[in-house]
């Protein structure tokens, strides 16, 4: 009986592994998991998931923009988000903890992404895509530039990791020990930005919480130490997003729909074993 | 060697000057109660003593030479404006994050640092804390912790910005005589900002008073009188001395009690009224 039900479940598996497209959603997927959950932890300790989410929807009038001069949407979110990141960083004390202003900003950005698609109908077909995300339809050459975009990304952030985490928890102790806290953040909201861009490719722009914000915070519930809860976030991050497209292939719901449900499973199930944790906590050795 | 000296020194923060010609020397091993009403610039002094706001004229030393950004020898307990309540962050972590935290590249904790936080954790009878998260910890808690943390590397200079804030009456005292023991015992000098001055009262070596721009650095008995406490307030202040305590009154009410529960908008005990009744 175990066998039977190993054998179909290898079977099924498997099954889904014969389609060159799966391979290449799950290699992308895989990548951008990984680098989303590590840059979303930070961002989640920080304080900052509205500053990511705002990124984000700036780089849909990027999207947009590129594709009405003819580049590639990830190019022209990738120049938006960045730039943004950096503007917001230099702004940061004025700007990047206000939500309203982000808020304006983030609906002004949505505004030029929706009249860019309006002068570039043809388009269209490919805002949902930027939207909601299309990992379904990856190809080798995007899966090369996400993982060079994602090494990046994460060599980047080890190189600031030290005093991010600092400047993080007190900013000013930081900045009486001298950490430069401007710099600091600024590199840091590029390194978000760059991580929204990769991110964007699988769930699309309105999704990255799912990938950026879900796993690292489920993650902080339950661990409390530093490397085990960047790899928890990490892991839980790929792990959503390959059960989601396990799950979407079977069911031909949309992938980041799927996603989208794991992430906020995963997230109330590490609430509702806060409080089981804090006790044990107590006895756990150091 | 003054540990830290003023002399005609004026600091501010953009064109507006909080502290100007502000002349006064604090010696090695003095405890200084820093005294003063919301905004009379008891941060913007520690800021610039830590290098961060370099006085506009005048001079400023520090162990005899113009302030360093980053120096070692001071210890530093910012005032906490917010607690992140949902920082799942032991508390090995957040003071290793202060431990070569201006260093570039990855986070790294040596067999050595983490000896002496646990150690610097036990001088304050706080071992415990190394392994629980800043989020479950109360306010007292907290406060220790972060007291653990400024006495990390030996400081000559212990700059406490506000240790009592959002700690009760109980609490208070044991940070006092907690700091006061520390700091004995090493001689570490201390600037210790507060709200009220009868807590600190049998604990203080000299009080740093500020007010209206104004420093004025002195023995109780020379600083907290009518005269001086008029012109650093800016209003006719009487001083009453009661029961060992002393109240800094303006038309009757109590000035520091005011202020406090003015900040924090709930009326949490004052051992020194509370005694007083």
């Amino acid at each position: 009986m175990v066998t039977i039900t190993v054998m179909m479940a290898t079977s099924v598996i498997t099954d889904m592994f014969q389609y060159e497209f799966m391979n290449n959603a799950f290699a992308a997927a895989g990548i951008v998991a990984v680098v989303s959950g590590i840059v979303g932890y930070f961002l989640v300790t920080r304080g900052q998931t509205f500053a990511g989410h705002a990124l984000s929807h700036i780089g849909f009038a990027g999207a947009t923009g590129a594709g009405l001069i003819g580049l590639a949407p990830l190019w022209g979110l990738l120049g938006f988000t960045l730039a943004a990141g950096i503007v917001m960083g230099i702004l940061s004390e004025r700007i990047s903890n206000r939500d309203v202003a982000i808020g304006v900003v983030l609906s002004l950005a949505l505004g030029f992404g929706l009249l860019f698609l309006h002068y570039y109908t043809s388009f269209a077909t490919q805002a949902t895509a930027i939207l909601f995300g299309n990992v379904l339809a990856v190809d080798h050459e995007m899966i090369a530039t996400l993982a060079v975009l994602g090494l990046i990304t994460l060599v980047a952030l080890g190189a600031i990791m030290r005093p991010l985490i600092f400047a993080s928890l007190q900013p000013e102790l930081a900045e009486a020990k001298g950490v430069p806290l401007r710099f600091v953040s600024t590199a840091f909201l590029a390194i978000v930005a760059l991580a929204v861009s990769e991110c964007a490719q699988i769930v699309g722009v309105l999704l990255v919480f799912t990938l950026m914000v879900g796993p690292p915070a489920a993650a902080q519930r339950v661990t409390t130490g530093l490397w085990s809860g960047l790899a928890l976030a990490a892991l839980l991050a790929l792990a959503e997003a390959w059960l989601g497209l396990t799950l979407a292939y079977y069911s031909d719901w949309p992938v980041s729909f799927c996603i989208a449900c794991l992430s906020a499973l995963g997230y109330f199930a590490a609430l509702s074993t806060r409080a089981l944790r804090a006790r044990a906590v107590a006895s756990e050795p150091v | 060697m003054n540990v830290v000296e003023l002399d005609r020194a004026t600091i501010g923060i953009g064109v507006h000057s909080v502290l100007s010609d502000v002349s006064f020397a604090i010696g090695p091993g003095e405890f200084i109660g820093v005294l003063g009403p919301n905004g009379a610039g008891k941060t913007t002094l520690m800021r610039a003593i830590l290098g961060l706001l370099p006085p506009s004229t005048g001079m400023l030393h520090v162990f005899g030479r113009a302030p360093l950004r980053g120096d070692r020898a001071i210890g530093y307990l910012p005032q906490v404006r917010t607690v992140l309540p949902d920082l799942r962050v032991r508390g090995l972590d957040f003071i290793a994050s202060s431990l070569h935290g201006e260093r570039w590249g990855l986070p790294s904790l040596a067999a050595a640092d983490r000896r002496m936080i646990e150690q610097t954790l036990d001088s304050v009878d706080a071992r415990d804390l190394a392994r629980r998260p800043l989020s479950d910890m109360s306010g007292g808690e907290r406060q220790r912790l972060l007291l653990a943390q400024a006495l990390i590397g030996s400081p000559k200079l212990l700059l406490l910005d506000e240790p009592l804030i959002s700690l009760d009456a109980r609490h208070q005292e044991v940070a006092i005589d907690v700091v006061r023991k520390v700091c004995r015992e090493r001689g570490i000098t201390v600037l210790f900002s507060a709200h009220e001055l009868n807590q600190l009262l049998g604990t203080l070596d000299r009080v740093l008073y500020l007010g209206n721009g104004q420093a004025v650095l002195g023995t109780v008995d020379e600083v907290v009188t009518a005269p001086v406490l008029s012109r650093l307030f800016g209003t006719d202040i009487s001083v009453v001395r009661a029961d060992g305590h002393i109240f800094v009154m303006s038309r009757g009410r109590d000035v520091e009690r005011v202020e406090h529960v003015h900040e924090h908008g709930h009326d949490h005990g004052h051992d020194g009224h509370e005694r007083h009744h």
